[in-house]
């Protein structure tokens, strides 16, 4: 045993080992690197893709008309597309959104920061991930069958397809989110400023208020803006529960479609490849996809901002 | 400062109890949000089981879908989602971890690697619907591959591609650096480290990641849509395993499909109450799979963190 260990310990690596290792060694970064490049090709096929269907879509249709149009009927006989009905009830719907998940998402994010102790933060951080994992055909489902019917007991006059059911959903659906990206923020800022804070007497809501919140606020900022631009890109809430009848107007009360519901709807019926009916969904995606864009990468960049503020 | 502007002794009091006051309730006002989400899930879960359960039973489950409410059955919708998950794991998964390996350990400091990090961000950004235009132009029109299950299995698969990554690259900072010098110092070069020791290591986290994708893709149902799934399939797809050889048929990657959130989605889109009855059982079979893989993700984690120390 021993005599093959002090046998085996001196022997020298031959040539062919390290050469042949050096080759494995190269192939599997060649690979690795291919796999870390693919999110790279997924970003530039989604983009050339809506490109290209979308420059199909605006030799028909020019882009003014489509900016400004407050008419979005593109499967009738007369068709118009003006996409401003879409991106009313998709930003209706976002807002209502909002007005849920950021009061709600922030104050979370203080009392799990700030306020609760250790073992409830344990019980409590799991819990709101699963309420971000409950599938969105069943919040739809909720938001349908049990949201719209329990609003229009206090509003007489809600729709039963609307947008105000739709929007607390996404709401709700968004708050852990944005809870846990602000809360990551708020950890993010060092111990010294809040102990400076307790050291002149603050309490722990002002060291909350006045401290933490303003130091926090670059990434508490980004998980609004990353909440807004995953509220604007939900889909199947707003397909089941606030109608699919494109529809120009402010009031969360009446049925609307959204941008993505209308993705949904021409794909449920089978418009042929090619046709203007087909091109049209490309060009609603590509108007999604720049909305979205912008929202993600403003939002990354107050996150980056904030890490370097403080690492 | 001036002694005037000192408070005294009792105006302090009432300044600090107000304070306290302020506090407790600011503690109250949090712990309260937190109870109404307790509750909407309760709700939500309660509103679908008083709905779906008493449609629940072996005829349900092991039923192809009907024009009548009451002889329906999700069979074909989770026979779907079970294939398609296969497909999405296979892809998703490898590719993942050796993109969140390249980024954690081999990626130089350079644009290249600037780029492909904002580009992982900003696709978990991409709303779902986009990854569903991407199938639908490129996979089943460009590569002509069908409204099929493998088209399916891979836009989940590039859906849930981020979270694999995250997960794997979070699994990898948790190692010390310490294991890297030591396995360096006798010898080992960058591949061994990372295939011998990186890759082992940062398993468990990778494997929490991986069910924290898949319970992500099995409740998508927007892509799906968008590449045009079938919302009426009475057949299975051809079983993978067959009596002669070479026992192993792929024929089912090519086959249509419909999944479980697809027929959801389409018993609720109906007028007719029955049908909603039965959105609400299929609802509550898929939210039992979610919350499953969730629950055992967090288990997972929970019992790692308590059992490395490095």
């Amino acid at each position: 045993m021993s005599d093959a260990f002090a046998s085996h310990a001196c022997v020298q690596p031959t040539k062919q080992f390290l050469r042949r290792r050096a080759v494995a060694g190269w192939v599997a970064r060649g690979i690795l690197f291919l796999a870390a490049f693919a999110s790279v090709a997924i970003t530039f096929a989604i983009v050339y893709l809506l490109v290209r269907e979308s420059l199909t879509f605006f030799e028909h249709v020019s882009i003014v008309e489509f900016l400004t149009g407050t008419q979005w009927t593109p499967l009738f006989f007369d068709a118009q597309y003006g996409i401003l009905p879409l991106v009313s009830g998709t930003l209706v719907i976002a807002g209502i959104a909002l007005l849920v998940a950021v009061p709600g998402g922030t104050i979370v994010a203080l009392y799990l920061s700030e306020f609760a102790p250790h073992r409830l933060r344990e019980v409590i951080k799991p819990f709101l991930e699963i309420l971000e994992g409950v599938p969105t055909v069943v919040y739809g489902y909720f938001a349908l069958l049990f949201v719209t019917p329990v609003l229009q007991t206090f509003i007489p006059n809600l729709w039963g397809f609307n947008m105000l059911a739709p929007g607390l959903v996404v709401g709700i659906m968004i708050l852990p989110y944005v809870a846990s990206v602000s809360e990551d923020a708020m950890r993010a800022v060092p111990k010294d400023l809040r102990e400076g804070a307790y050291a002149m007497g603050a309490t722990r809501l002002q060291v909350a208020v006045r401290v933490i919140l303003p130091a926090a606020f670059s990434g508490v900022a980004a998980a609004f803006i990353l909440g807004m631009s995953r509220a604007v890109g939900e889909t199947m809430v707003v397909a089941i529960a606030a109608g699919l009848q494109p529809n120009l107007t402010l009031n969360p009360l009446e049925p609307a479609a959204t941008i993505t519901a209308y993705i949904v709807q021409v794909s449920l019926g089978d418009l042929p490849h090619g046709s203007i009916g087909y091109q049209t969904i490309f060009a609603a995606g590509l108007t999604l996809f720049l909305i979205t864009l912008i929202f993600n990468l403003v939002g990354f960049h107050l996150r980056r901002r904030l890490r370097e503020v403080y690492e | 400062m001036s002694a005037a502007a000192m408070p005294d002794r009792r105006q302090l009091g009432t300044i600090i109890s107000r304070n306290k006051l302020f506090e407790g309730l600011f503690a109250l006002v949090g712990l309260l949000i937190v109870w109404i989400a307790v509750l909407i899930l309760l709700a939500l879960f309660i509103n679908l089981a008083i709905d779906g359960a008493p449609r629940l039973s072996w005829a349900f489950l092991f039923s192809f879908p009907s024009r009548f409410p009451e002889e329906a059955g999700i069979l074909s919708a989770w026979m779907g989602t079970v294939m398609v998950m296969v497909v999405t794991a296979l892809v998703a998964v490898p590719l993942g971890i050796a993109a969140g390996l390249y980024l954690e350990e081999y990626a130089p400091k350079n644009w290249l690697t600037d780029i492909i990090e904002i580009n992982v961000t900003n696709l978990a950004g991409v709303p779902s619907i986009i990854y569903g235009l991407l199938a639908l132009g490129l996979f089943v029109y460009e590569f002509d591959m069908g409204q099929t299950v493998r088209v399916a299995g891979l836009v989940l698969a590039l859906l849930i591609l981020p979270v694999v990554i995250v997960s794997t690259r979070e699994a990898i900072r948790s190692i010390p650096y310490g294991i890297r010098e030591a396995a360096y110092a006798l010898g080992a070069d960058q591949w061994q480290v990372v295939s011998q020791h990186i890759l082992p290591y940062s398993r468990s986290g990778i494997l929490t990641g991986m069910i924290v994708g898949l319970s992500r893709a099995i409740g998508e149902t927007a892509p799906v849509i968008t590449i045009g799934a079938l919302t009426f399939i009475a057949f299975l797809p051809p079983s993978p395993i067959q009596g002669e050889p070479p026992f192993i048929n792929f024929d089912w990657l090519a086959s249509p499909f419909t999944v479980l959130p697809i027929q959801i989605f389409n018993w609720v889109s109906r007028p007719q109450q029955e049908f909603h009855l039965n959105a609400a059982a299929a609802g509550l079979v898929l939210l039992t799979m979610t919350l499953l893989m969730n629950a055992l993700a967090v288990w997972l984690r929970y019992r790692f963190r308590k059992q490395i120390r490095w």
